[in-house]
Order: C-alpha cells, then sequence, then structure tokens
C-alpha cells in the first residue's frame, strides 16, 4: 500500500506544481500581467509607476518564486476587478463545482450500468444496436450545443426546467443531464466489454449450474468484476468531466469555478484566474489519487502487489 | 488493453464476445451487424466526402455571398415556416446574410480547424512518443511525466487560457488546441514502441548493426501508422467539437468570417423564439463529428488485424 502511495503523492504534487507553472508562464512570460489593470487608454508614465508598484519590473524569476511561495499557501494575490483575496472567490465556487461533477457522473452511471449490462447480455440484439449507435452519437454530440437543445426544448417550449442559474433542484436537472451524457458513452462501452468478458467466465457458469437466477448472476456476480476498471476510467476521466463542467456551467451560467474562471479570463483577472485553474488542478489530481487508492483497496490483485 | 500481452488479451476478447453470440443467436445476425457497420462506416465516409466538397466548392454551390448582408432581411425564418422565402432556404442571421451560405463557408473553418491541428499534435506527440517508448530511461520518464499531468488536465481550459493571453485568432486556435493535445498521440505511440521494440525483428535489426535511428524510422515507426491514423480520426471530430467551443465564446475565429462556433454563439441572445437560429449550426457541427466518427470506427476495425481475421 505504501509503496504505491509515495510514488502517487509525488505525481500528484508534481502534477500541481506543473500546471500553476504553465498558468505563471502564460501570464507573466507570454502575456503582459499588468493588461488586466489599465485601459489602453492608460499613459506609459502611468504603467511604469503601477508595473513597478505590483513588483511586475523584477527578474521573471524571482517574481516566479515570488510567485511560488505565496501560491503554496493559497495567496494568489487580491482579485483585480472585485478588492477580496482571489483564493476566497474560489472557495466559494467550490461547492457549486463539485454538485455539478457528481450530479453529472451519478446520471452518466445511472445511464451506463444498465445499458452496459443488457447490452452485454443480449449482445448485437436491437437494444445492444440502438444503444451503441446512441454511444457514437453521444460522443459526436457538442456538448454546448446540447445544453443549448434541451434549453429551447424543456425551458423555452415547456417551461418545466430553469433555462440557467443555480439554487433550487430544479437547476441542477439540465447541467448534471448534459454532463451525463457526456460522461456515459465511454462508461458503456467499458461496462459492456466488461460484461461480455466476465459472463464467459467459469464461475459465471458455476453460478448459473447451481441455479442462481439470471438477475442475480448479472447484478451480484458479474457486476462487481467489471466495476472496477470503470471506476479507475471514472477516476482518470475526472479531468475530462471537468473539461465537461467548464462547458456546462457556460451554457447553463452554474456559478462554479470553470465559469469563475472563464470570467476571470474574459476580465484578465490573473489572480482569479491562476486561483481558479490551480484550484481545479488541485481538485482533480485528488480525485485522480483518491480513485487509484480505492481501486486499490476495492482490487485484491492490486492491493497485494 | 496494452498490458503484456495485447494479443492473449485481443484473443480473449473476442471469444467472449464469439460466446456472446453462441448462447442465442444464430451466426446470421453477426453477419448482419457486421454488414451493417461496414453500412455505417461508408456512410459516415460519403457524408464526411460531400461535406469536404461543400468546403472546397463553397464558392460556387452557396447561393449568397456569406459576408453579404441587408438589415432589412435580417431575422428571416427558414423556407418551410412562415414569413420564409425560397431566395433564403435556411433563413438569415441577425445582420440579413444568408444561413445556409454561411454554413457551407463554415465548413471550410471547421474542417481546416480540425485537420490543421490534427497535423501539429501529430508532428508533436509521435516523435516524442516514439524518443519516450525507444530510449527509456530519463527522457521517458520526463515525457511521460509531461504526458500524465497534461492528460489529467481537461484541456479545454489549458487552451481557454493561452489563447486569452495569446488574443482570440484562427491560427492561435489551431496552435493551441494541436498543442495542446500532443499527449494523446504522445501516450499511445509510446506504449506501442515500448511493445514493438521488444520484439524479434526489431532485435534482428539490431544485430546486424542498424542504427537505432533506422530501425526506428524504417522498422518501428511505420508500424505505428495504423494507431495515428485511428486516432486522427477521433482527434478530428475533438478538435472540430473543441475550436466551434472556442469560437462559441468569442475566443476563436473572429466575427465577420463564418464558422459554426461563431453562428451559434450570435444565436444565443435570438433563440429564445427562434429555434432555428442555435439548431442549424449545431446540427451541422453534430452531423460532421459524428460521420468522422462512423467513419473512423470502420477504419478502426478494418486496419485492426485481430478483429479482421478472427471475424
Amino acid at each position: 500500500m505504501l509503496r504505491l502511495l509515495i510514488p502517487q503523492t509525488i505525481q500528484l504534487v508534481i502534477a500541481v506544481w506543473g500546471i500553476s507553472l504553465i498558468v505563471f508562464m502564460v501570464n507573466f512570460v507570454i502575456g503582459d500581467p499588468l493588461s488586466g489593470l489599465v485601459n489602453p487608454e492608460t499613459p506609459p508614465e502611468t504603467r511604469e509607476i503601477l508595473r513597478h508598484q505590483y513588483g511586475f519590473d523584477r527578474p521573471i524569476l524571482v517574481q516566479y518564486f515570488d510567485f511560488a511561495r505565496r501560491a503554496v499557501v493559497g495567496d494568489f494575490g487580491e482579485s483585480y476587478i472585485i478588492k477580496k483575496p482571489a483564493i476566497d472567490l474560489v472557495f466559494e465556487r467550490v461547492p457549486a463545482t463539485l454538485q455539478l461533477a457528481l450530479a453529472g457522473m451519478g446520471i452518466g452511471i445511472l445511464i451506463a450500468i444498465p445499458v452496459g449490462i443488457i447490452s452485454a447480455y443480449r449482445p448485437y440484439s436491437l437494444i445492444d444496436n440502438v444503444a451503441t449507435i446512441i454511444a457514437v452519437a453521444g460522443q459526436a454530440m457538442p456538448v454546448y450545443w446540447l445544453g443549448l437543445m434541451l434549453i429551447l426544448l424543456l425551458s423555452v417550449q415547456m417551461q418545466w426546467l430553469p433555462a440557467s442559474g443555480y439554487g433550487t433542484p430544479q437547476h441542477i436537472i439540465l447541467p448534471a443531464f448534459c454532463l451525463g451524457v457526456f460522461t456515459a458513452p465511454i462508461a458503456m462501452r467499458l461496462v459492456r466489454s466488461g460484461m461480455l468478458d466476465v459472463l464467459t467466465q467459469d464461475y459465471v457458469r458455476t453460478a448459473r449450474a447451481k441455479g442462481v437466477r439470471e438477475l442475480p448472476v448479472l447484478l451480484r456476480h458479474a457486476l462487481p468484476n467489471t466495476l472496477i476498471p470503470v471506476i479507475t476510467l471514472l477516476g482518470l476521466q475526472f479531468g475530462q468531466l471537468m473539461g465537461g463542467a467548464v462547458i456546462t456551467e457556460t451554457v447553463f451560467a452554474w456559478p462554479g469555478v470553470a465559469l469563475l474562471a472563464i470570467t476571470a479570463i474574459y476580465r484578465s483577472d490573473i489572480p482569479v484566474m491562476q486561483a481558479s485553474v490551480v484550484m481545479l488542478a488541485v481538485i482533480i489530481t485528488v480525485v485522480n489519487f483518491g480513485t487509484d487508492m480505492l481501486v486499490s483497496m476495492l482490487d485484491p490483485r492490486v492491493r497485494r502487489a | 488493453m496494452a498490458q503484456a500481452t495485447p494479443i492473449e488479451a485481443r484473443i480473449a476478447a473476442t471469444e467472449a464476445e464469439l460466446a456472446g453470440i453462441r448462447r442465442g443467436a444464430p451466426s446470421l445476425k453477426k453477419t448482419l451487424h457486421r454488414l451493417s457497420k461496414l453500412r455505417v462506416g461508408v456512410t459516415g465516409g460519403a457524408i464526411m466526402l460531400v461535406i469536404v466538397l461543400l468546403a472546397v466548392m463553397a464558392p460556387v454551390v452557396a447561393p449568397h455571398d456569406p459576408y453579404d448582408g441587408e438589415l432589412i432581411n435580417r431575422l428571416k425564418p427558414p423556407a418551410w415556416m412562415a414569413g420564409g422565402s425560397a431566395t433564403y432556404p435556411l433563413g438569415t442571421d441577425q445582420v440579413g446574410r444568408d444561413t445556409l451560405s454561411r454554413l457551407i463557408y463554415g465548413a471550410q473553418v471547421s474542417l481546416a480547424a480540425g485537420f490543421l491541428a490534427m497535423v501539429i499534435s501529430v508532428l508533436i506527440g509521435v516523435p516524442l512518443g516514439v524518443i519516450a517508448g525507444y530510449s527509456g530511461k530519463a527522457a521517458d520518464s520526463i515525457i511521460s511525466t509531461v504526458i500524465n499531468i497534461m492528460l489529467t488536465f481537461p484541456f479545454v481550459l489549458l487552451a481557454l487560457t493561452v489563447i486569452s493571453v495569446l488574443g482570440p485568432s484562427f491560427n492561435n486556435v489551431i496552435l493551441v488546441l494541436g498543442i495542446a493535445s500532443w499527449t494523446v498521440y504522445g501516450r499511445v505511440i509510446r506504449a506501442e514502441v515500448r511493445k514493438l521494440k521488444e520484439l524479434d525483428y526489431v532485435l534482428a535489426a539490431r544485430t546486424l548493426g542498424m542504427s537505432s535511428f533506422r530501425i526506428v524510422a524504417f522498422h518501428i515507426f511505420p508500424n505505428t501508422i495504423n494507431s495515428v491514423i485511428v486516432l486522427s480520426t477521433v482527434q478530428i471530430a475533438r478538435f472540430i467539437i473543441a475550436e466551434a467551443f472556442l469560437s462559441f465564446l468569442g475566443l476563436g475565429v473572429q466575427a465577420p468570417t463564418p464558422s459554426w462556433g461563431t453562428m451559434l454563439g450570435d444565436s444565443r441572445q435570438f433563440m429564445y423564439d427562434r429555434w432555428w437560429l442555435p439548431t442549424l449550426p449545431g446540427l451541422a457541427i453534430f452531423v460532421t463529428t459524428l460521420a468522422i466518427n462512423l467513419f473512423g470506427d470502420s477504419i478502426r476495425d478494418w486496419l485492426d488485424p485481430y478483429t479482421r481475421n478472427v471475424s
């Protein structure tokens, strides 16, 4: 267990550091950190004074070490727009993002597991073929367009659900469904192929020979063994899920970290942008790490290795 | 899947599929399935071809100038709806430009973005994957770590961050998308090369005294081309979706240029009483990426000798 834990932790630290380095480079080496603070009309003299005030005229390495030293303790400076510490603004948004991610993943799993089981139980049947076609279509579907179409149909036409915003349980349905559609296809394919594999194994035949009914065979004997790769995949895909969250949060104006990052990008609010991107990196790597641990606890082969 | 014994795993998977069919379904079903799958792939390819032709021949095919609009004709509905006219078969946008013509020209942007971003990520990802896979040691651990970091982070957000600084433009979008996703190739090619370099024929080539460069260029690289092709079809579709998203946000292709993403973005403020405005460009993106994915699926089945021989 410990032999697994240490390299994982090192990788986690390196990953977050790598992302923060990219963010720093983008803003301070490629771009001009002053751009978010001043108008285009600001005279050069004022710019120089501000540049000096904020310390942007120091050597880049000095600035980097300063950035890194403060970033480690979560200090990314004050937002240029709202004069509050950037990290506080980000923390306010974390619950919304986690809610959306969990709900989306939940819906994805709720679609993927039953459909995957049925597809594997009757391969090349009508249901399997339809499910495969829908999975391929789901992977080709631009999520932002799906979101707009759902708003048109369910909010504008039917007036069943709110088009955007946050607060009541109804608000989360559309964005979570979008995110679920984003996750479901690949999870479904994995459940299907895993079940196809497991259903031919001897212990399943034994269970059937003992007279176990089909439903318990599928759900109690076969399904648990196919779930480990699915959990691994969902953990590894969490970064992609967050990418999906970036899209759904913008379409549905869901006030999460990703929407904060995008707003900060639009306004060149560099402290908030850095804080939110690094926060997303932390969330993603922690989830990846947690998944690895979970899988190693669930799978005796990995546990003993 | 890419474990120590990929062939065994592959055979096991195929056997599992076959066993699944034997239990209940006649083999006719599988034959029909394969035929229909082939047909689906051909259909996908045909749709792709049509879209490419439309994009190339846009000046000839498009009924109107995509940049030219009269404000009197703004926001006209499609021809089949009340108030629509045959002059503008799919209606007009907020400044009176013909939607059909803009959709046709928009195919140029999407296809070019998808293809060029793919080329960039192949040019970075394949060499780095080969180096990591063949050399092992330090180069491998550095490249692998970078791949792992970049793969865990959503590349859309990475692209957004960089574009916000570089400034939105078609070239920047292609560059950033290409650079942000070389890792997809890097990871797969690295794994393949690691597998290939242990095979006897590579050992034989080395025994004959061939240089590493020659072995890699003439004996290992050609065997990875199938994977590159299969990955590329999927990637082109992903890039088309990502480019349209960036343009949708206003961070991609800029204003007068017709592109599906900007059309979708522009439609947002008018969509509440004009459903066709967001529907049409989105449909164009969806049909294109679907066709590419279906075609790619077929190619994968066809290029993969294991599934080809067994089934």
